[in-house]
């Protein structure tokens, strides 16, 4: 069985956004970059598959040569070889459709990315990627039952879950549930070692027209100060939600 | 050219989102001059409410296979309808099964998707809408010069605006083919009488500050008294004192309700960003240093144990007087 994980390089959690001055670039000055969260669920789950069923672990990013760190780090945890397609990503329909060029002919039984990356919160490349590769598509899922090709699986819905059942080829777009966080596996340093010799194919990105683009980026507005409320004095706090933010 | 919206239904009711959708089209069809196209699937409310939000055209598809959600047999089945409407703009909710339709149907078109929009475009050509980014640490205003388009709208964002209309009322006959069933649902599971996160008006939320699962009584009744829906921070849910389902901030879910009350939650960064763009947020927190005050419009420097219980009763005074 062959895995293809896609990886998104994104800032970390707790990084301050900070823009270029004319607001027109997200300014990666001081930024320490990691494998999207929702990327590290899926191949915590690819990582569990190959250990029970010799499945072998394709890991995938789009982009210049500075996202090689996050690939190594992908190696590192477990997965047996990299492609990085060569190419400053410009936007989400774009990439799906770089990845989608490159993944036909390939094969793949099981493709899975994060649910959407944490810098642009799209939720683009899964789904299209999906059409795009005609497969089957499961969007937040948090479920992942493998028994030979026959996939069970869960989704997220808006106030629930649904169990859901596909053959094998399917992508799955991922998130916390489908291994839970105390599972993630951290590279160690057998893994890092090894990972220096693993393959890490470098390739170019088809010529794709890009449909979308960031004109420019808006910091939120600062809040006013907090309106401190005295705690013996509750029913100050509702009368300010029912005259002030008349929320109440 | 023609708006074709998806208006969402869960067991054949619609869905709050559904309403802001077709509000956001009708807008939308006043700027570019176009007919708003609401499509239904499997509906059972009255469809012509509809038209009440801006709708000048309502689809319904009633074929009974299409009563159990399937994302791809609905995105063919908005692809159907969008093809034979001369359709230039789709327009779906930003839940979890719209995003999980959007793309499909975004590269059957052909099309330019822009997910998580929270305006209205701020030009129509190109077409320049913004939309939440840097899980709301940011927004980032997007363009497209493709002549096809699908946006999807962040629930609660904009709002539900009435704007009636005389409409017309067409079905429309879509057939799921065999390749629209590769993945077939077994079972739903629905928390039941619970409020879906993402689509609440008020979210009563609560941090380690809790000390044990045990003591979320106090919070599923604030909750239960404000209508609201339960939330929780990242470490509480590692610690499983509550759901996945319910942990909102960067890893999570991003929520913007009218109202946001953080109970026991420091306000580490993460947290933020899930949260910030709610409208109003009441921050409880017994330590004054905690982060979150800062990013609060109004705050109480309290025991959640004692302060909680009162605020249940100002809550059930001020409901009986008003």
């Amino acid at each position: 069985m062959k895995i293809l994980v896609c990886i998104s390089h994104v800032p970390d959690t707790t990084s301050k956004i900070n823009f270029t001055q004319d607001l027109s670039e997200f300014d990666p000055n001081g930024i320490t970059f990691v494998i999207n969260p929702y990327d590290e669920f899926g191949l915590t789950r690819a990582m569990k598959i190959k250990e029970s069923t010799g499945a072998t672990i394709t890991v995938l990013n789009v982009g210049p040569t500075s996202t090689e760190p996050t690939l190594r780090k992908a190696l590192a945890i477990g997965a047996d070889d990299a492609v990085r397609i060569d190419t400053v990503p410009k936007d989400a329909c774009s990439v799906a459709k770089i990845i989608a060029d490159y993944a036909k002919g390939q094969n793949y039984d099981l493709i899975i990315t994060g649910r959407e990356s944490i810098d642009y919160n799209g939720g683009i490349v899964p789904g299209m990627l999906a059409a795009h590769l005609d497969l089957p598509f499961v969007n937040a899922c948090i479920g992942l039952e493998l028994d030979g090709t026959n996939a069970k699986l869960t989704r997220e819905i808006d106030g629930g879950k649904e169990l859901l059942k596909a053959s094998l080829p399917i992508l799955i777009a991922g998130q916390k549930g489908l291994v839970e966080e105390k599972e993630l596996r951290i590279p160690a340093m057998r893994g890092i070692m090894m990972a220096r010799k693993k393959p890490l194919k470098v390739v170019a990105a088809t010529d794709v027209t890009q449909i979308t683009s960031v004109l420019n980026f808006e910091l939120p507005e600062a809040k006013a100060a907090c309106t401190m409320i005295d705690a013996q004095n509750v029913d100050q706090l509702v009368k300010l939600l029912h005259t002030e933010a008349k929320v109440l | 050219m023609a708006i074709l919206v998806y208006t969402e239904s869960w067991n054949g009711s619609f869905k709050k989102s559904s309403f802001e959708a077709v509000s956001y089209a009708a807008q939308l069809g006043q700027k570019l001059n176009s007919e708003v196209i609401a499509l239904t699937i499997a509906a059972k409310d009255d469809v012509s409410i509809l038209a009440k939000y801006g709708a000048n055209k309502i689809l319904t598809v009633t074929n009974q296979t299409l009563e159990q959600f399937n994302n791809q047999a609905y995105a063919n089945c908005i692809f159907s309808a969008a093809e034979a409407h001369q359709v230039d703009t789709i327009v779906i909710s930003n839940t979890n099964n719209g995003k999980s339709i959007a793309p499909i149907v975004a590269v059957k078109r052909n099309a330019s998707l822009i997910t998580n929009v929270v305006e209205i475009p701020s030009s129509t050509a190109p077409f320049t809408v913004k939309r939440k980014a840097f899980s709301s640490k940011a927004f980032a205003h997007f363009t497209t010069n493709s002549p096809q388009k699908v946006i999807t709208i962040t629930p609660n964002a904009l709002g539900v605006a009435e704007n009636p209309t005389t409409h017309d009322l067409q079905e429309f006959e879509y057939s799921p083919s065999t390749s629209d069933n590769r993945l077939s649902s077994i079972s739903v599971e629905k928390s039941s009488g619970k409020i879906a996160l993402t689509e609440a008006e008020f979210v009563v939320s609560a941090g380690r500050g809790l000390k044990g699962a045990e003591n979320w009584t106090m919070i599923e009744e604030l909750a239960d008294t404000l209508g609201a829906a339960t939330a929780c921070s990242k470490p509480v849910s590692d610690i499983g004192w509550r759901p996945h389902s319910e942990h909102v901030g960067q890893t999570g879910i991003a929520i913007n309700p009218e109202l946001y009350i953080a109970v026991g939650i420091s306000g580490a960064i993460q947290h933020l960003a899930g949260v910030n763009a709610s409208k109003n947020i009441v921050v409880i927190n017994t330590d004054p240093e905690a982060p979150f005050f800062k990013a609060a419009d109004y705050g109480i420097v309290g025991d959640a144990f004692e302060v909680v219980p009162k605020l249940i009763e100002a809550v059930k005074k001020h409901q009986v007087n008003n």
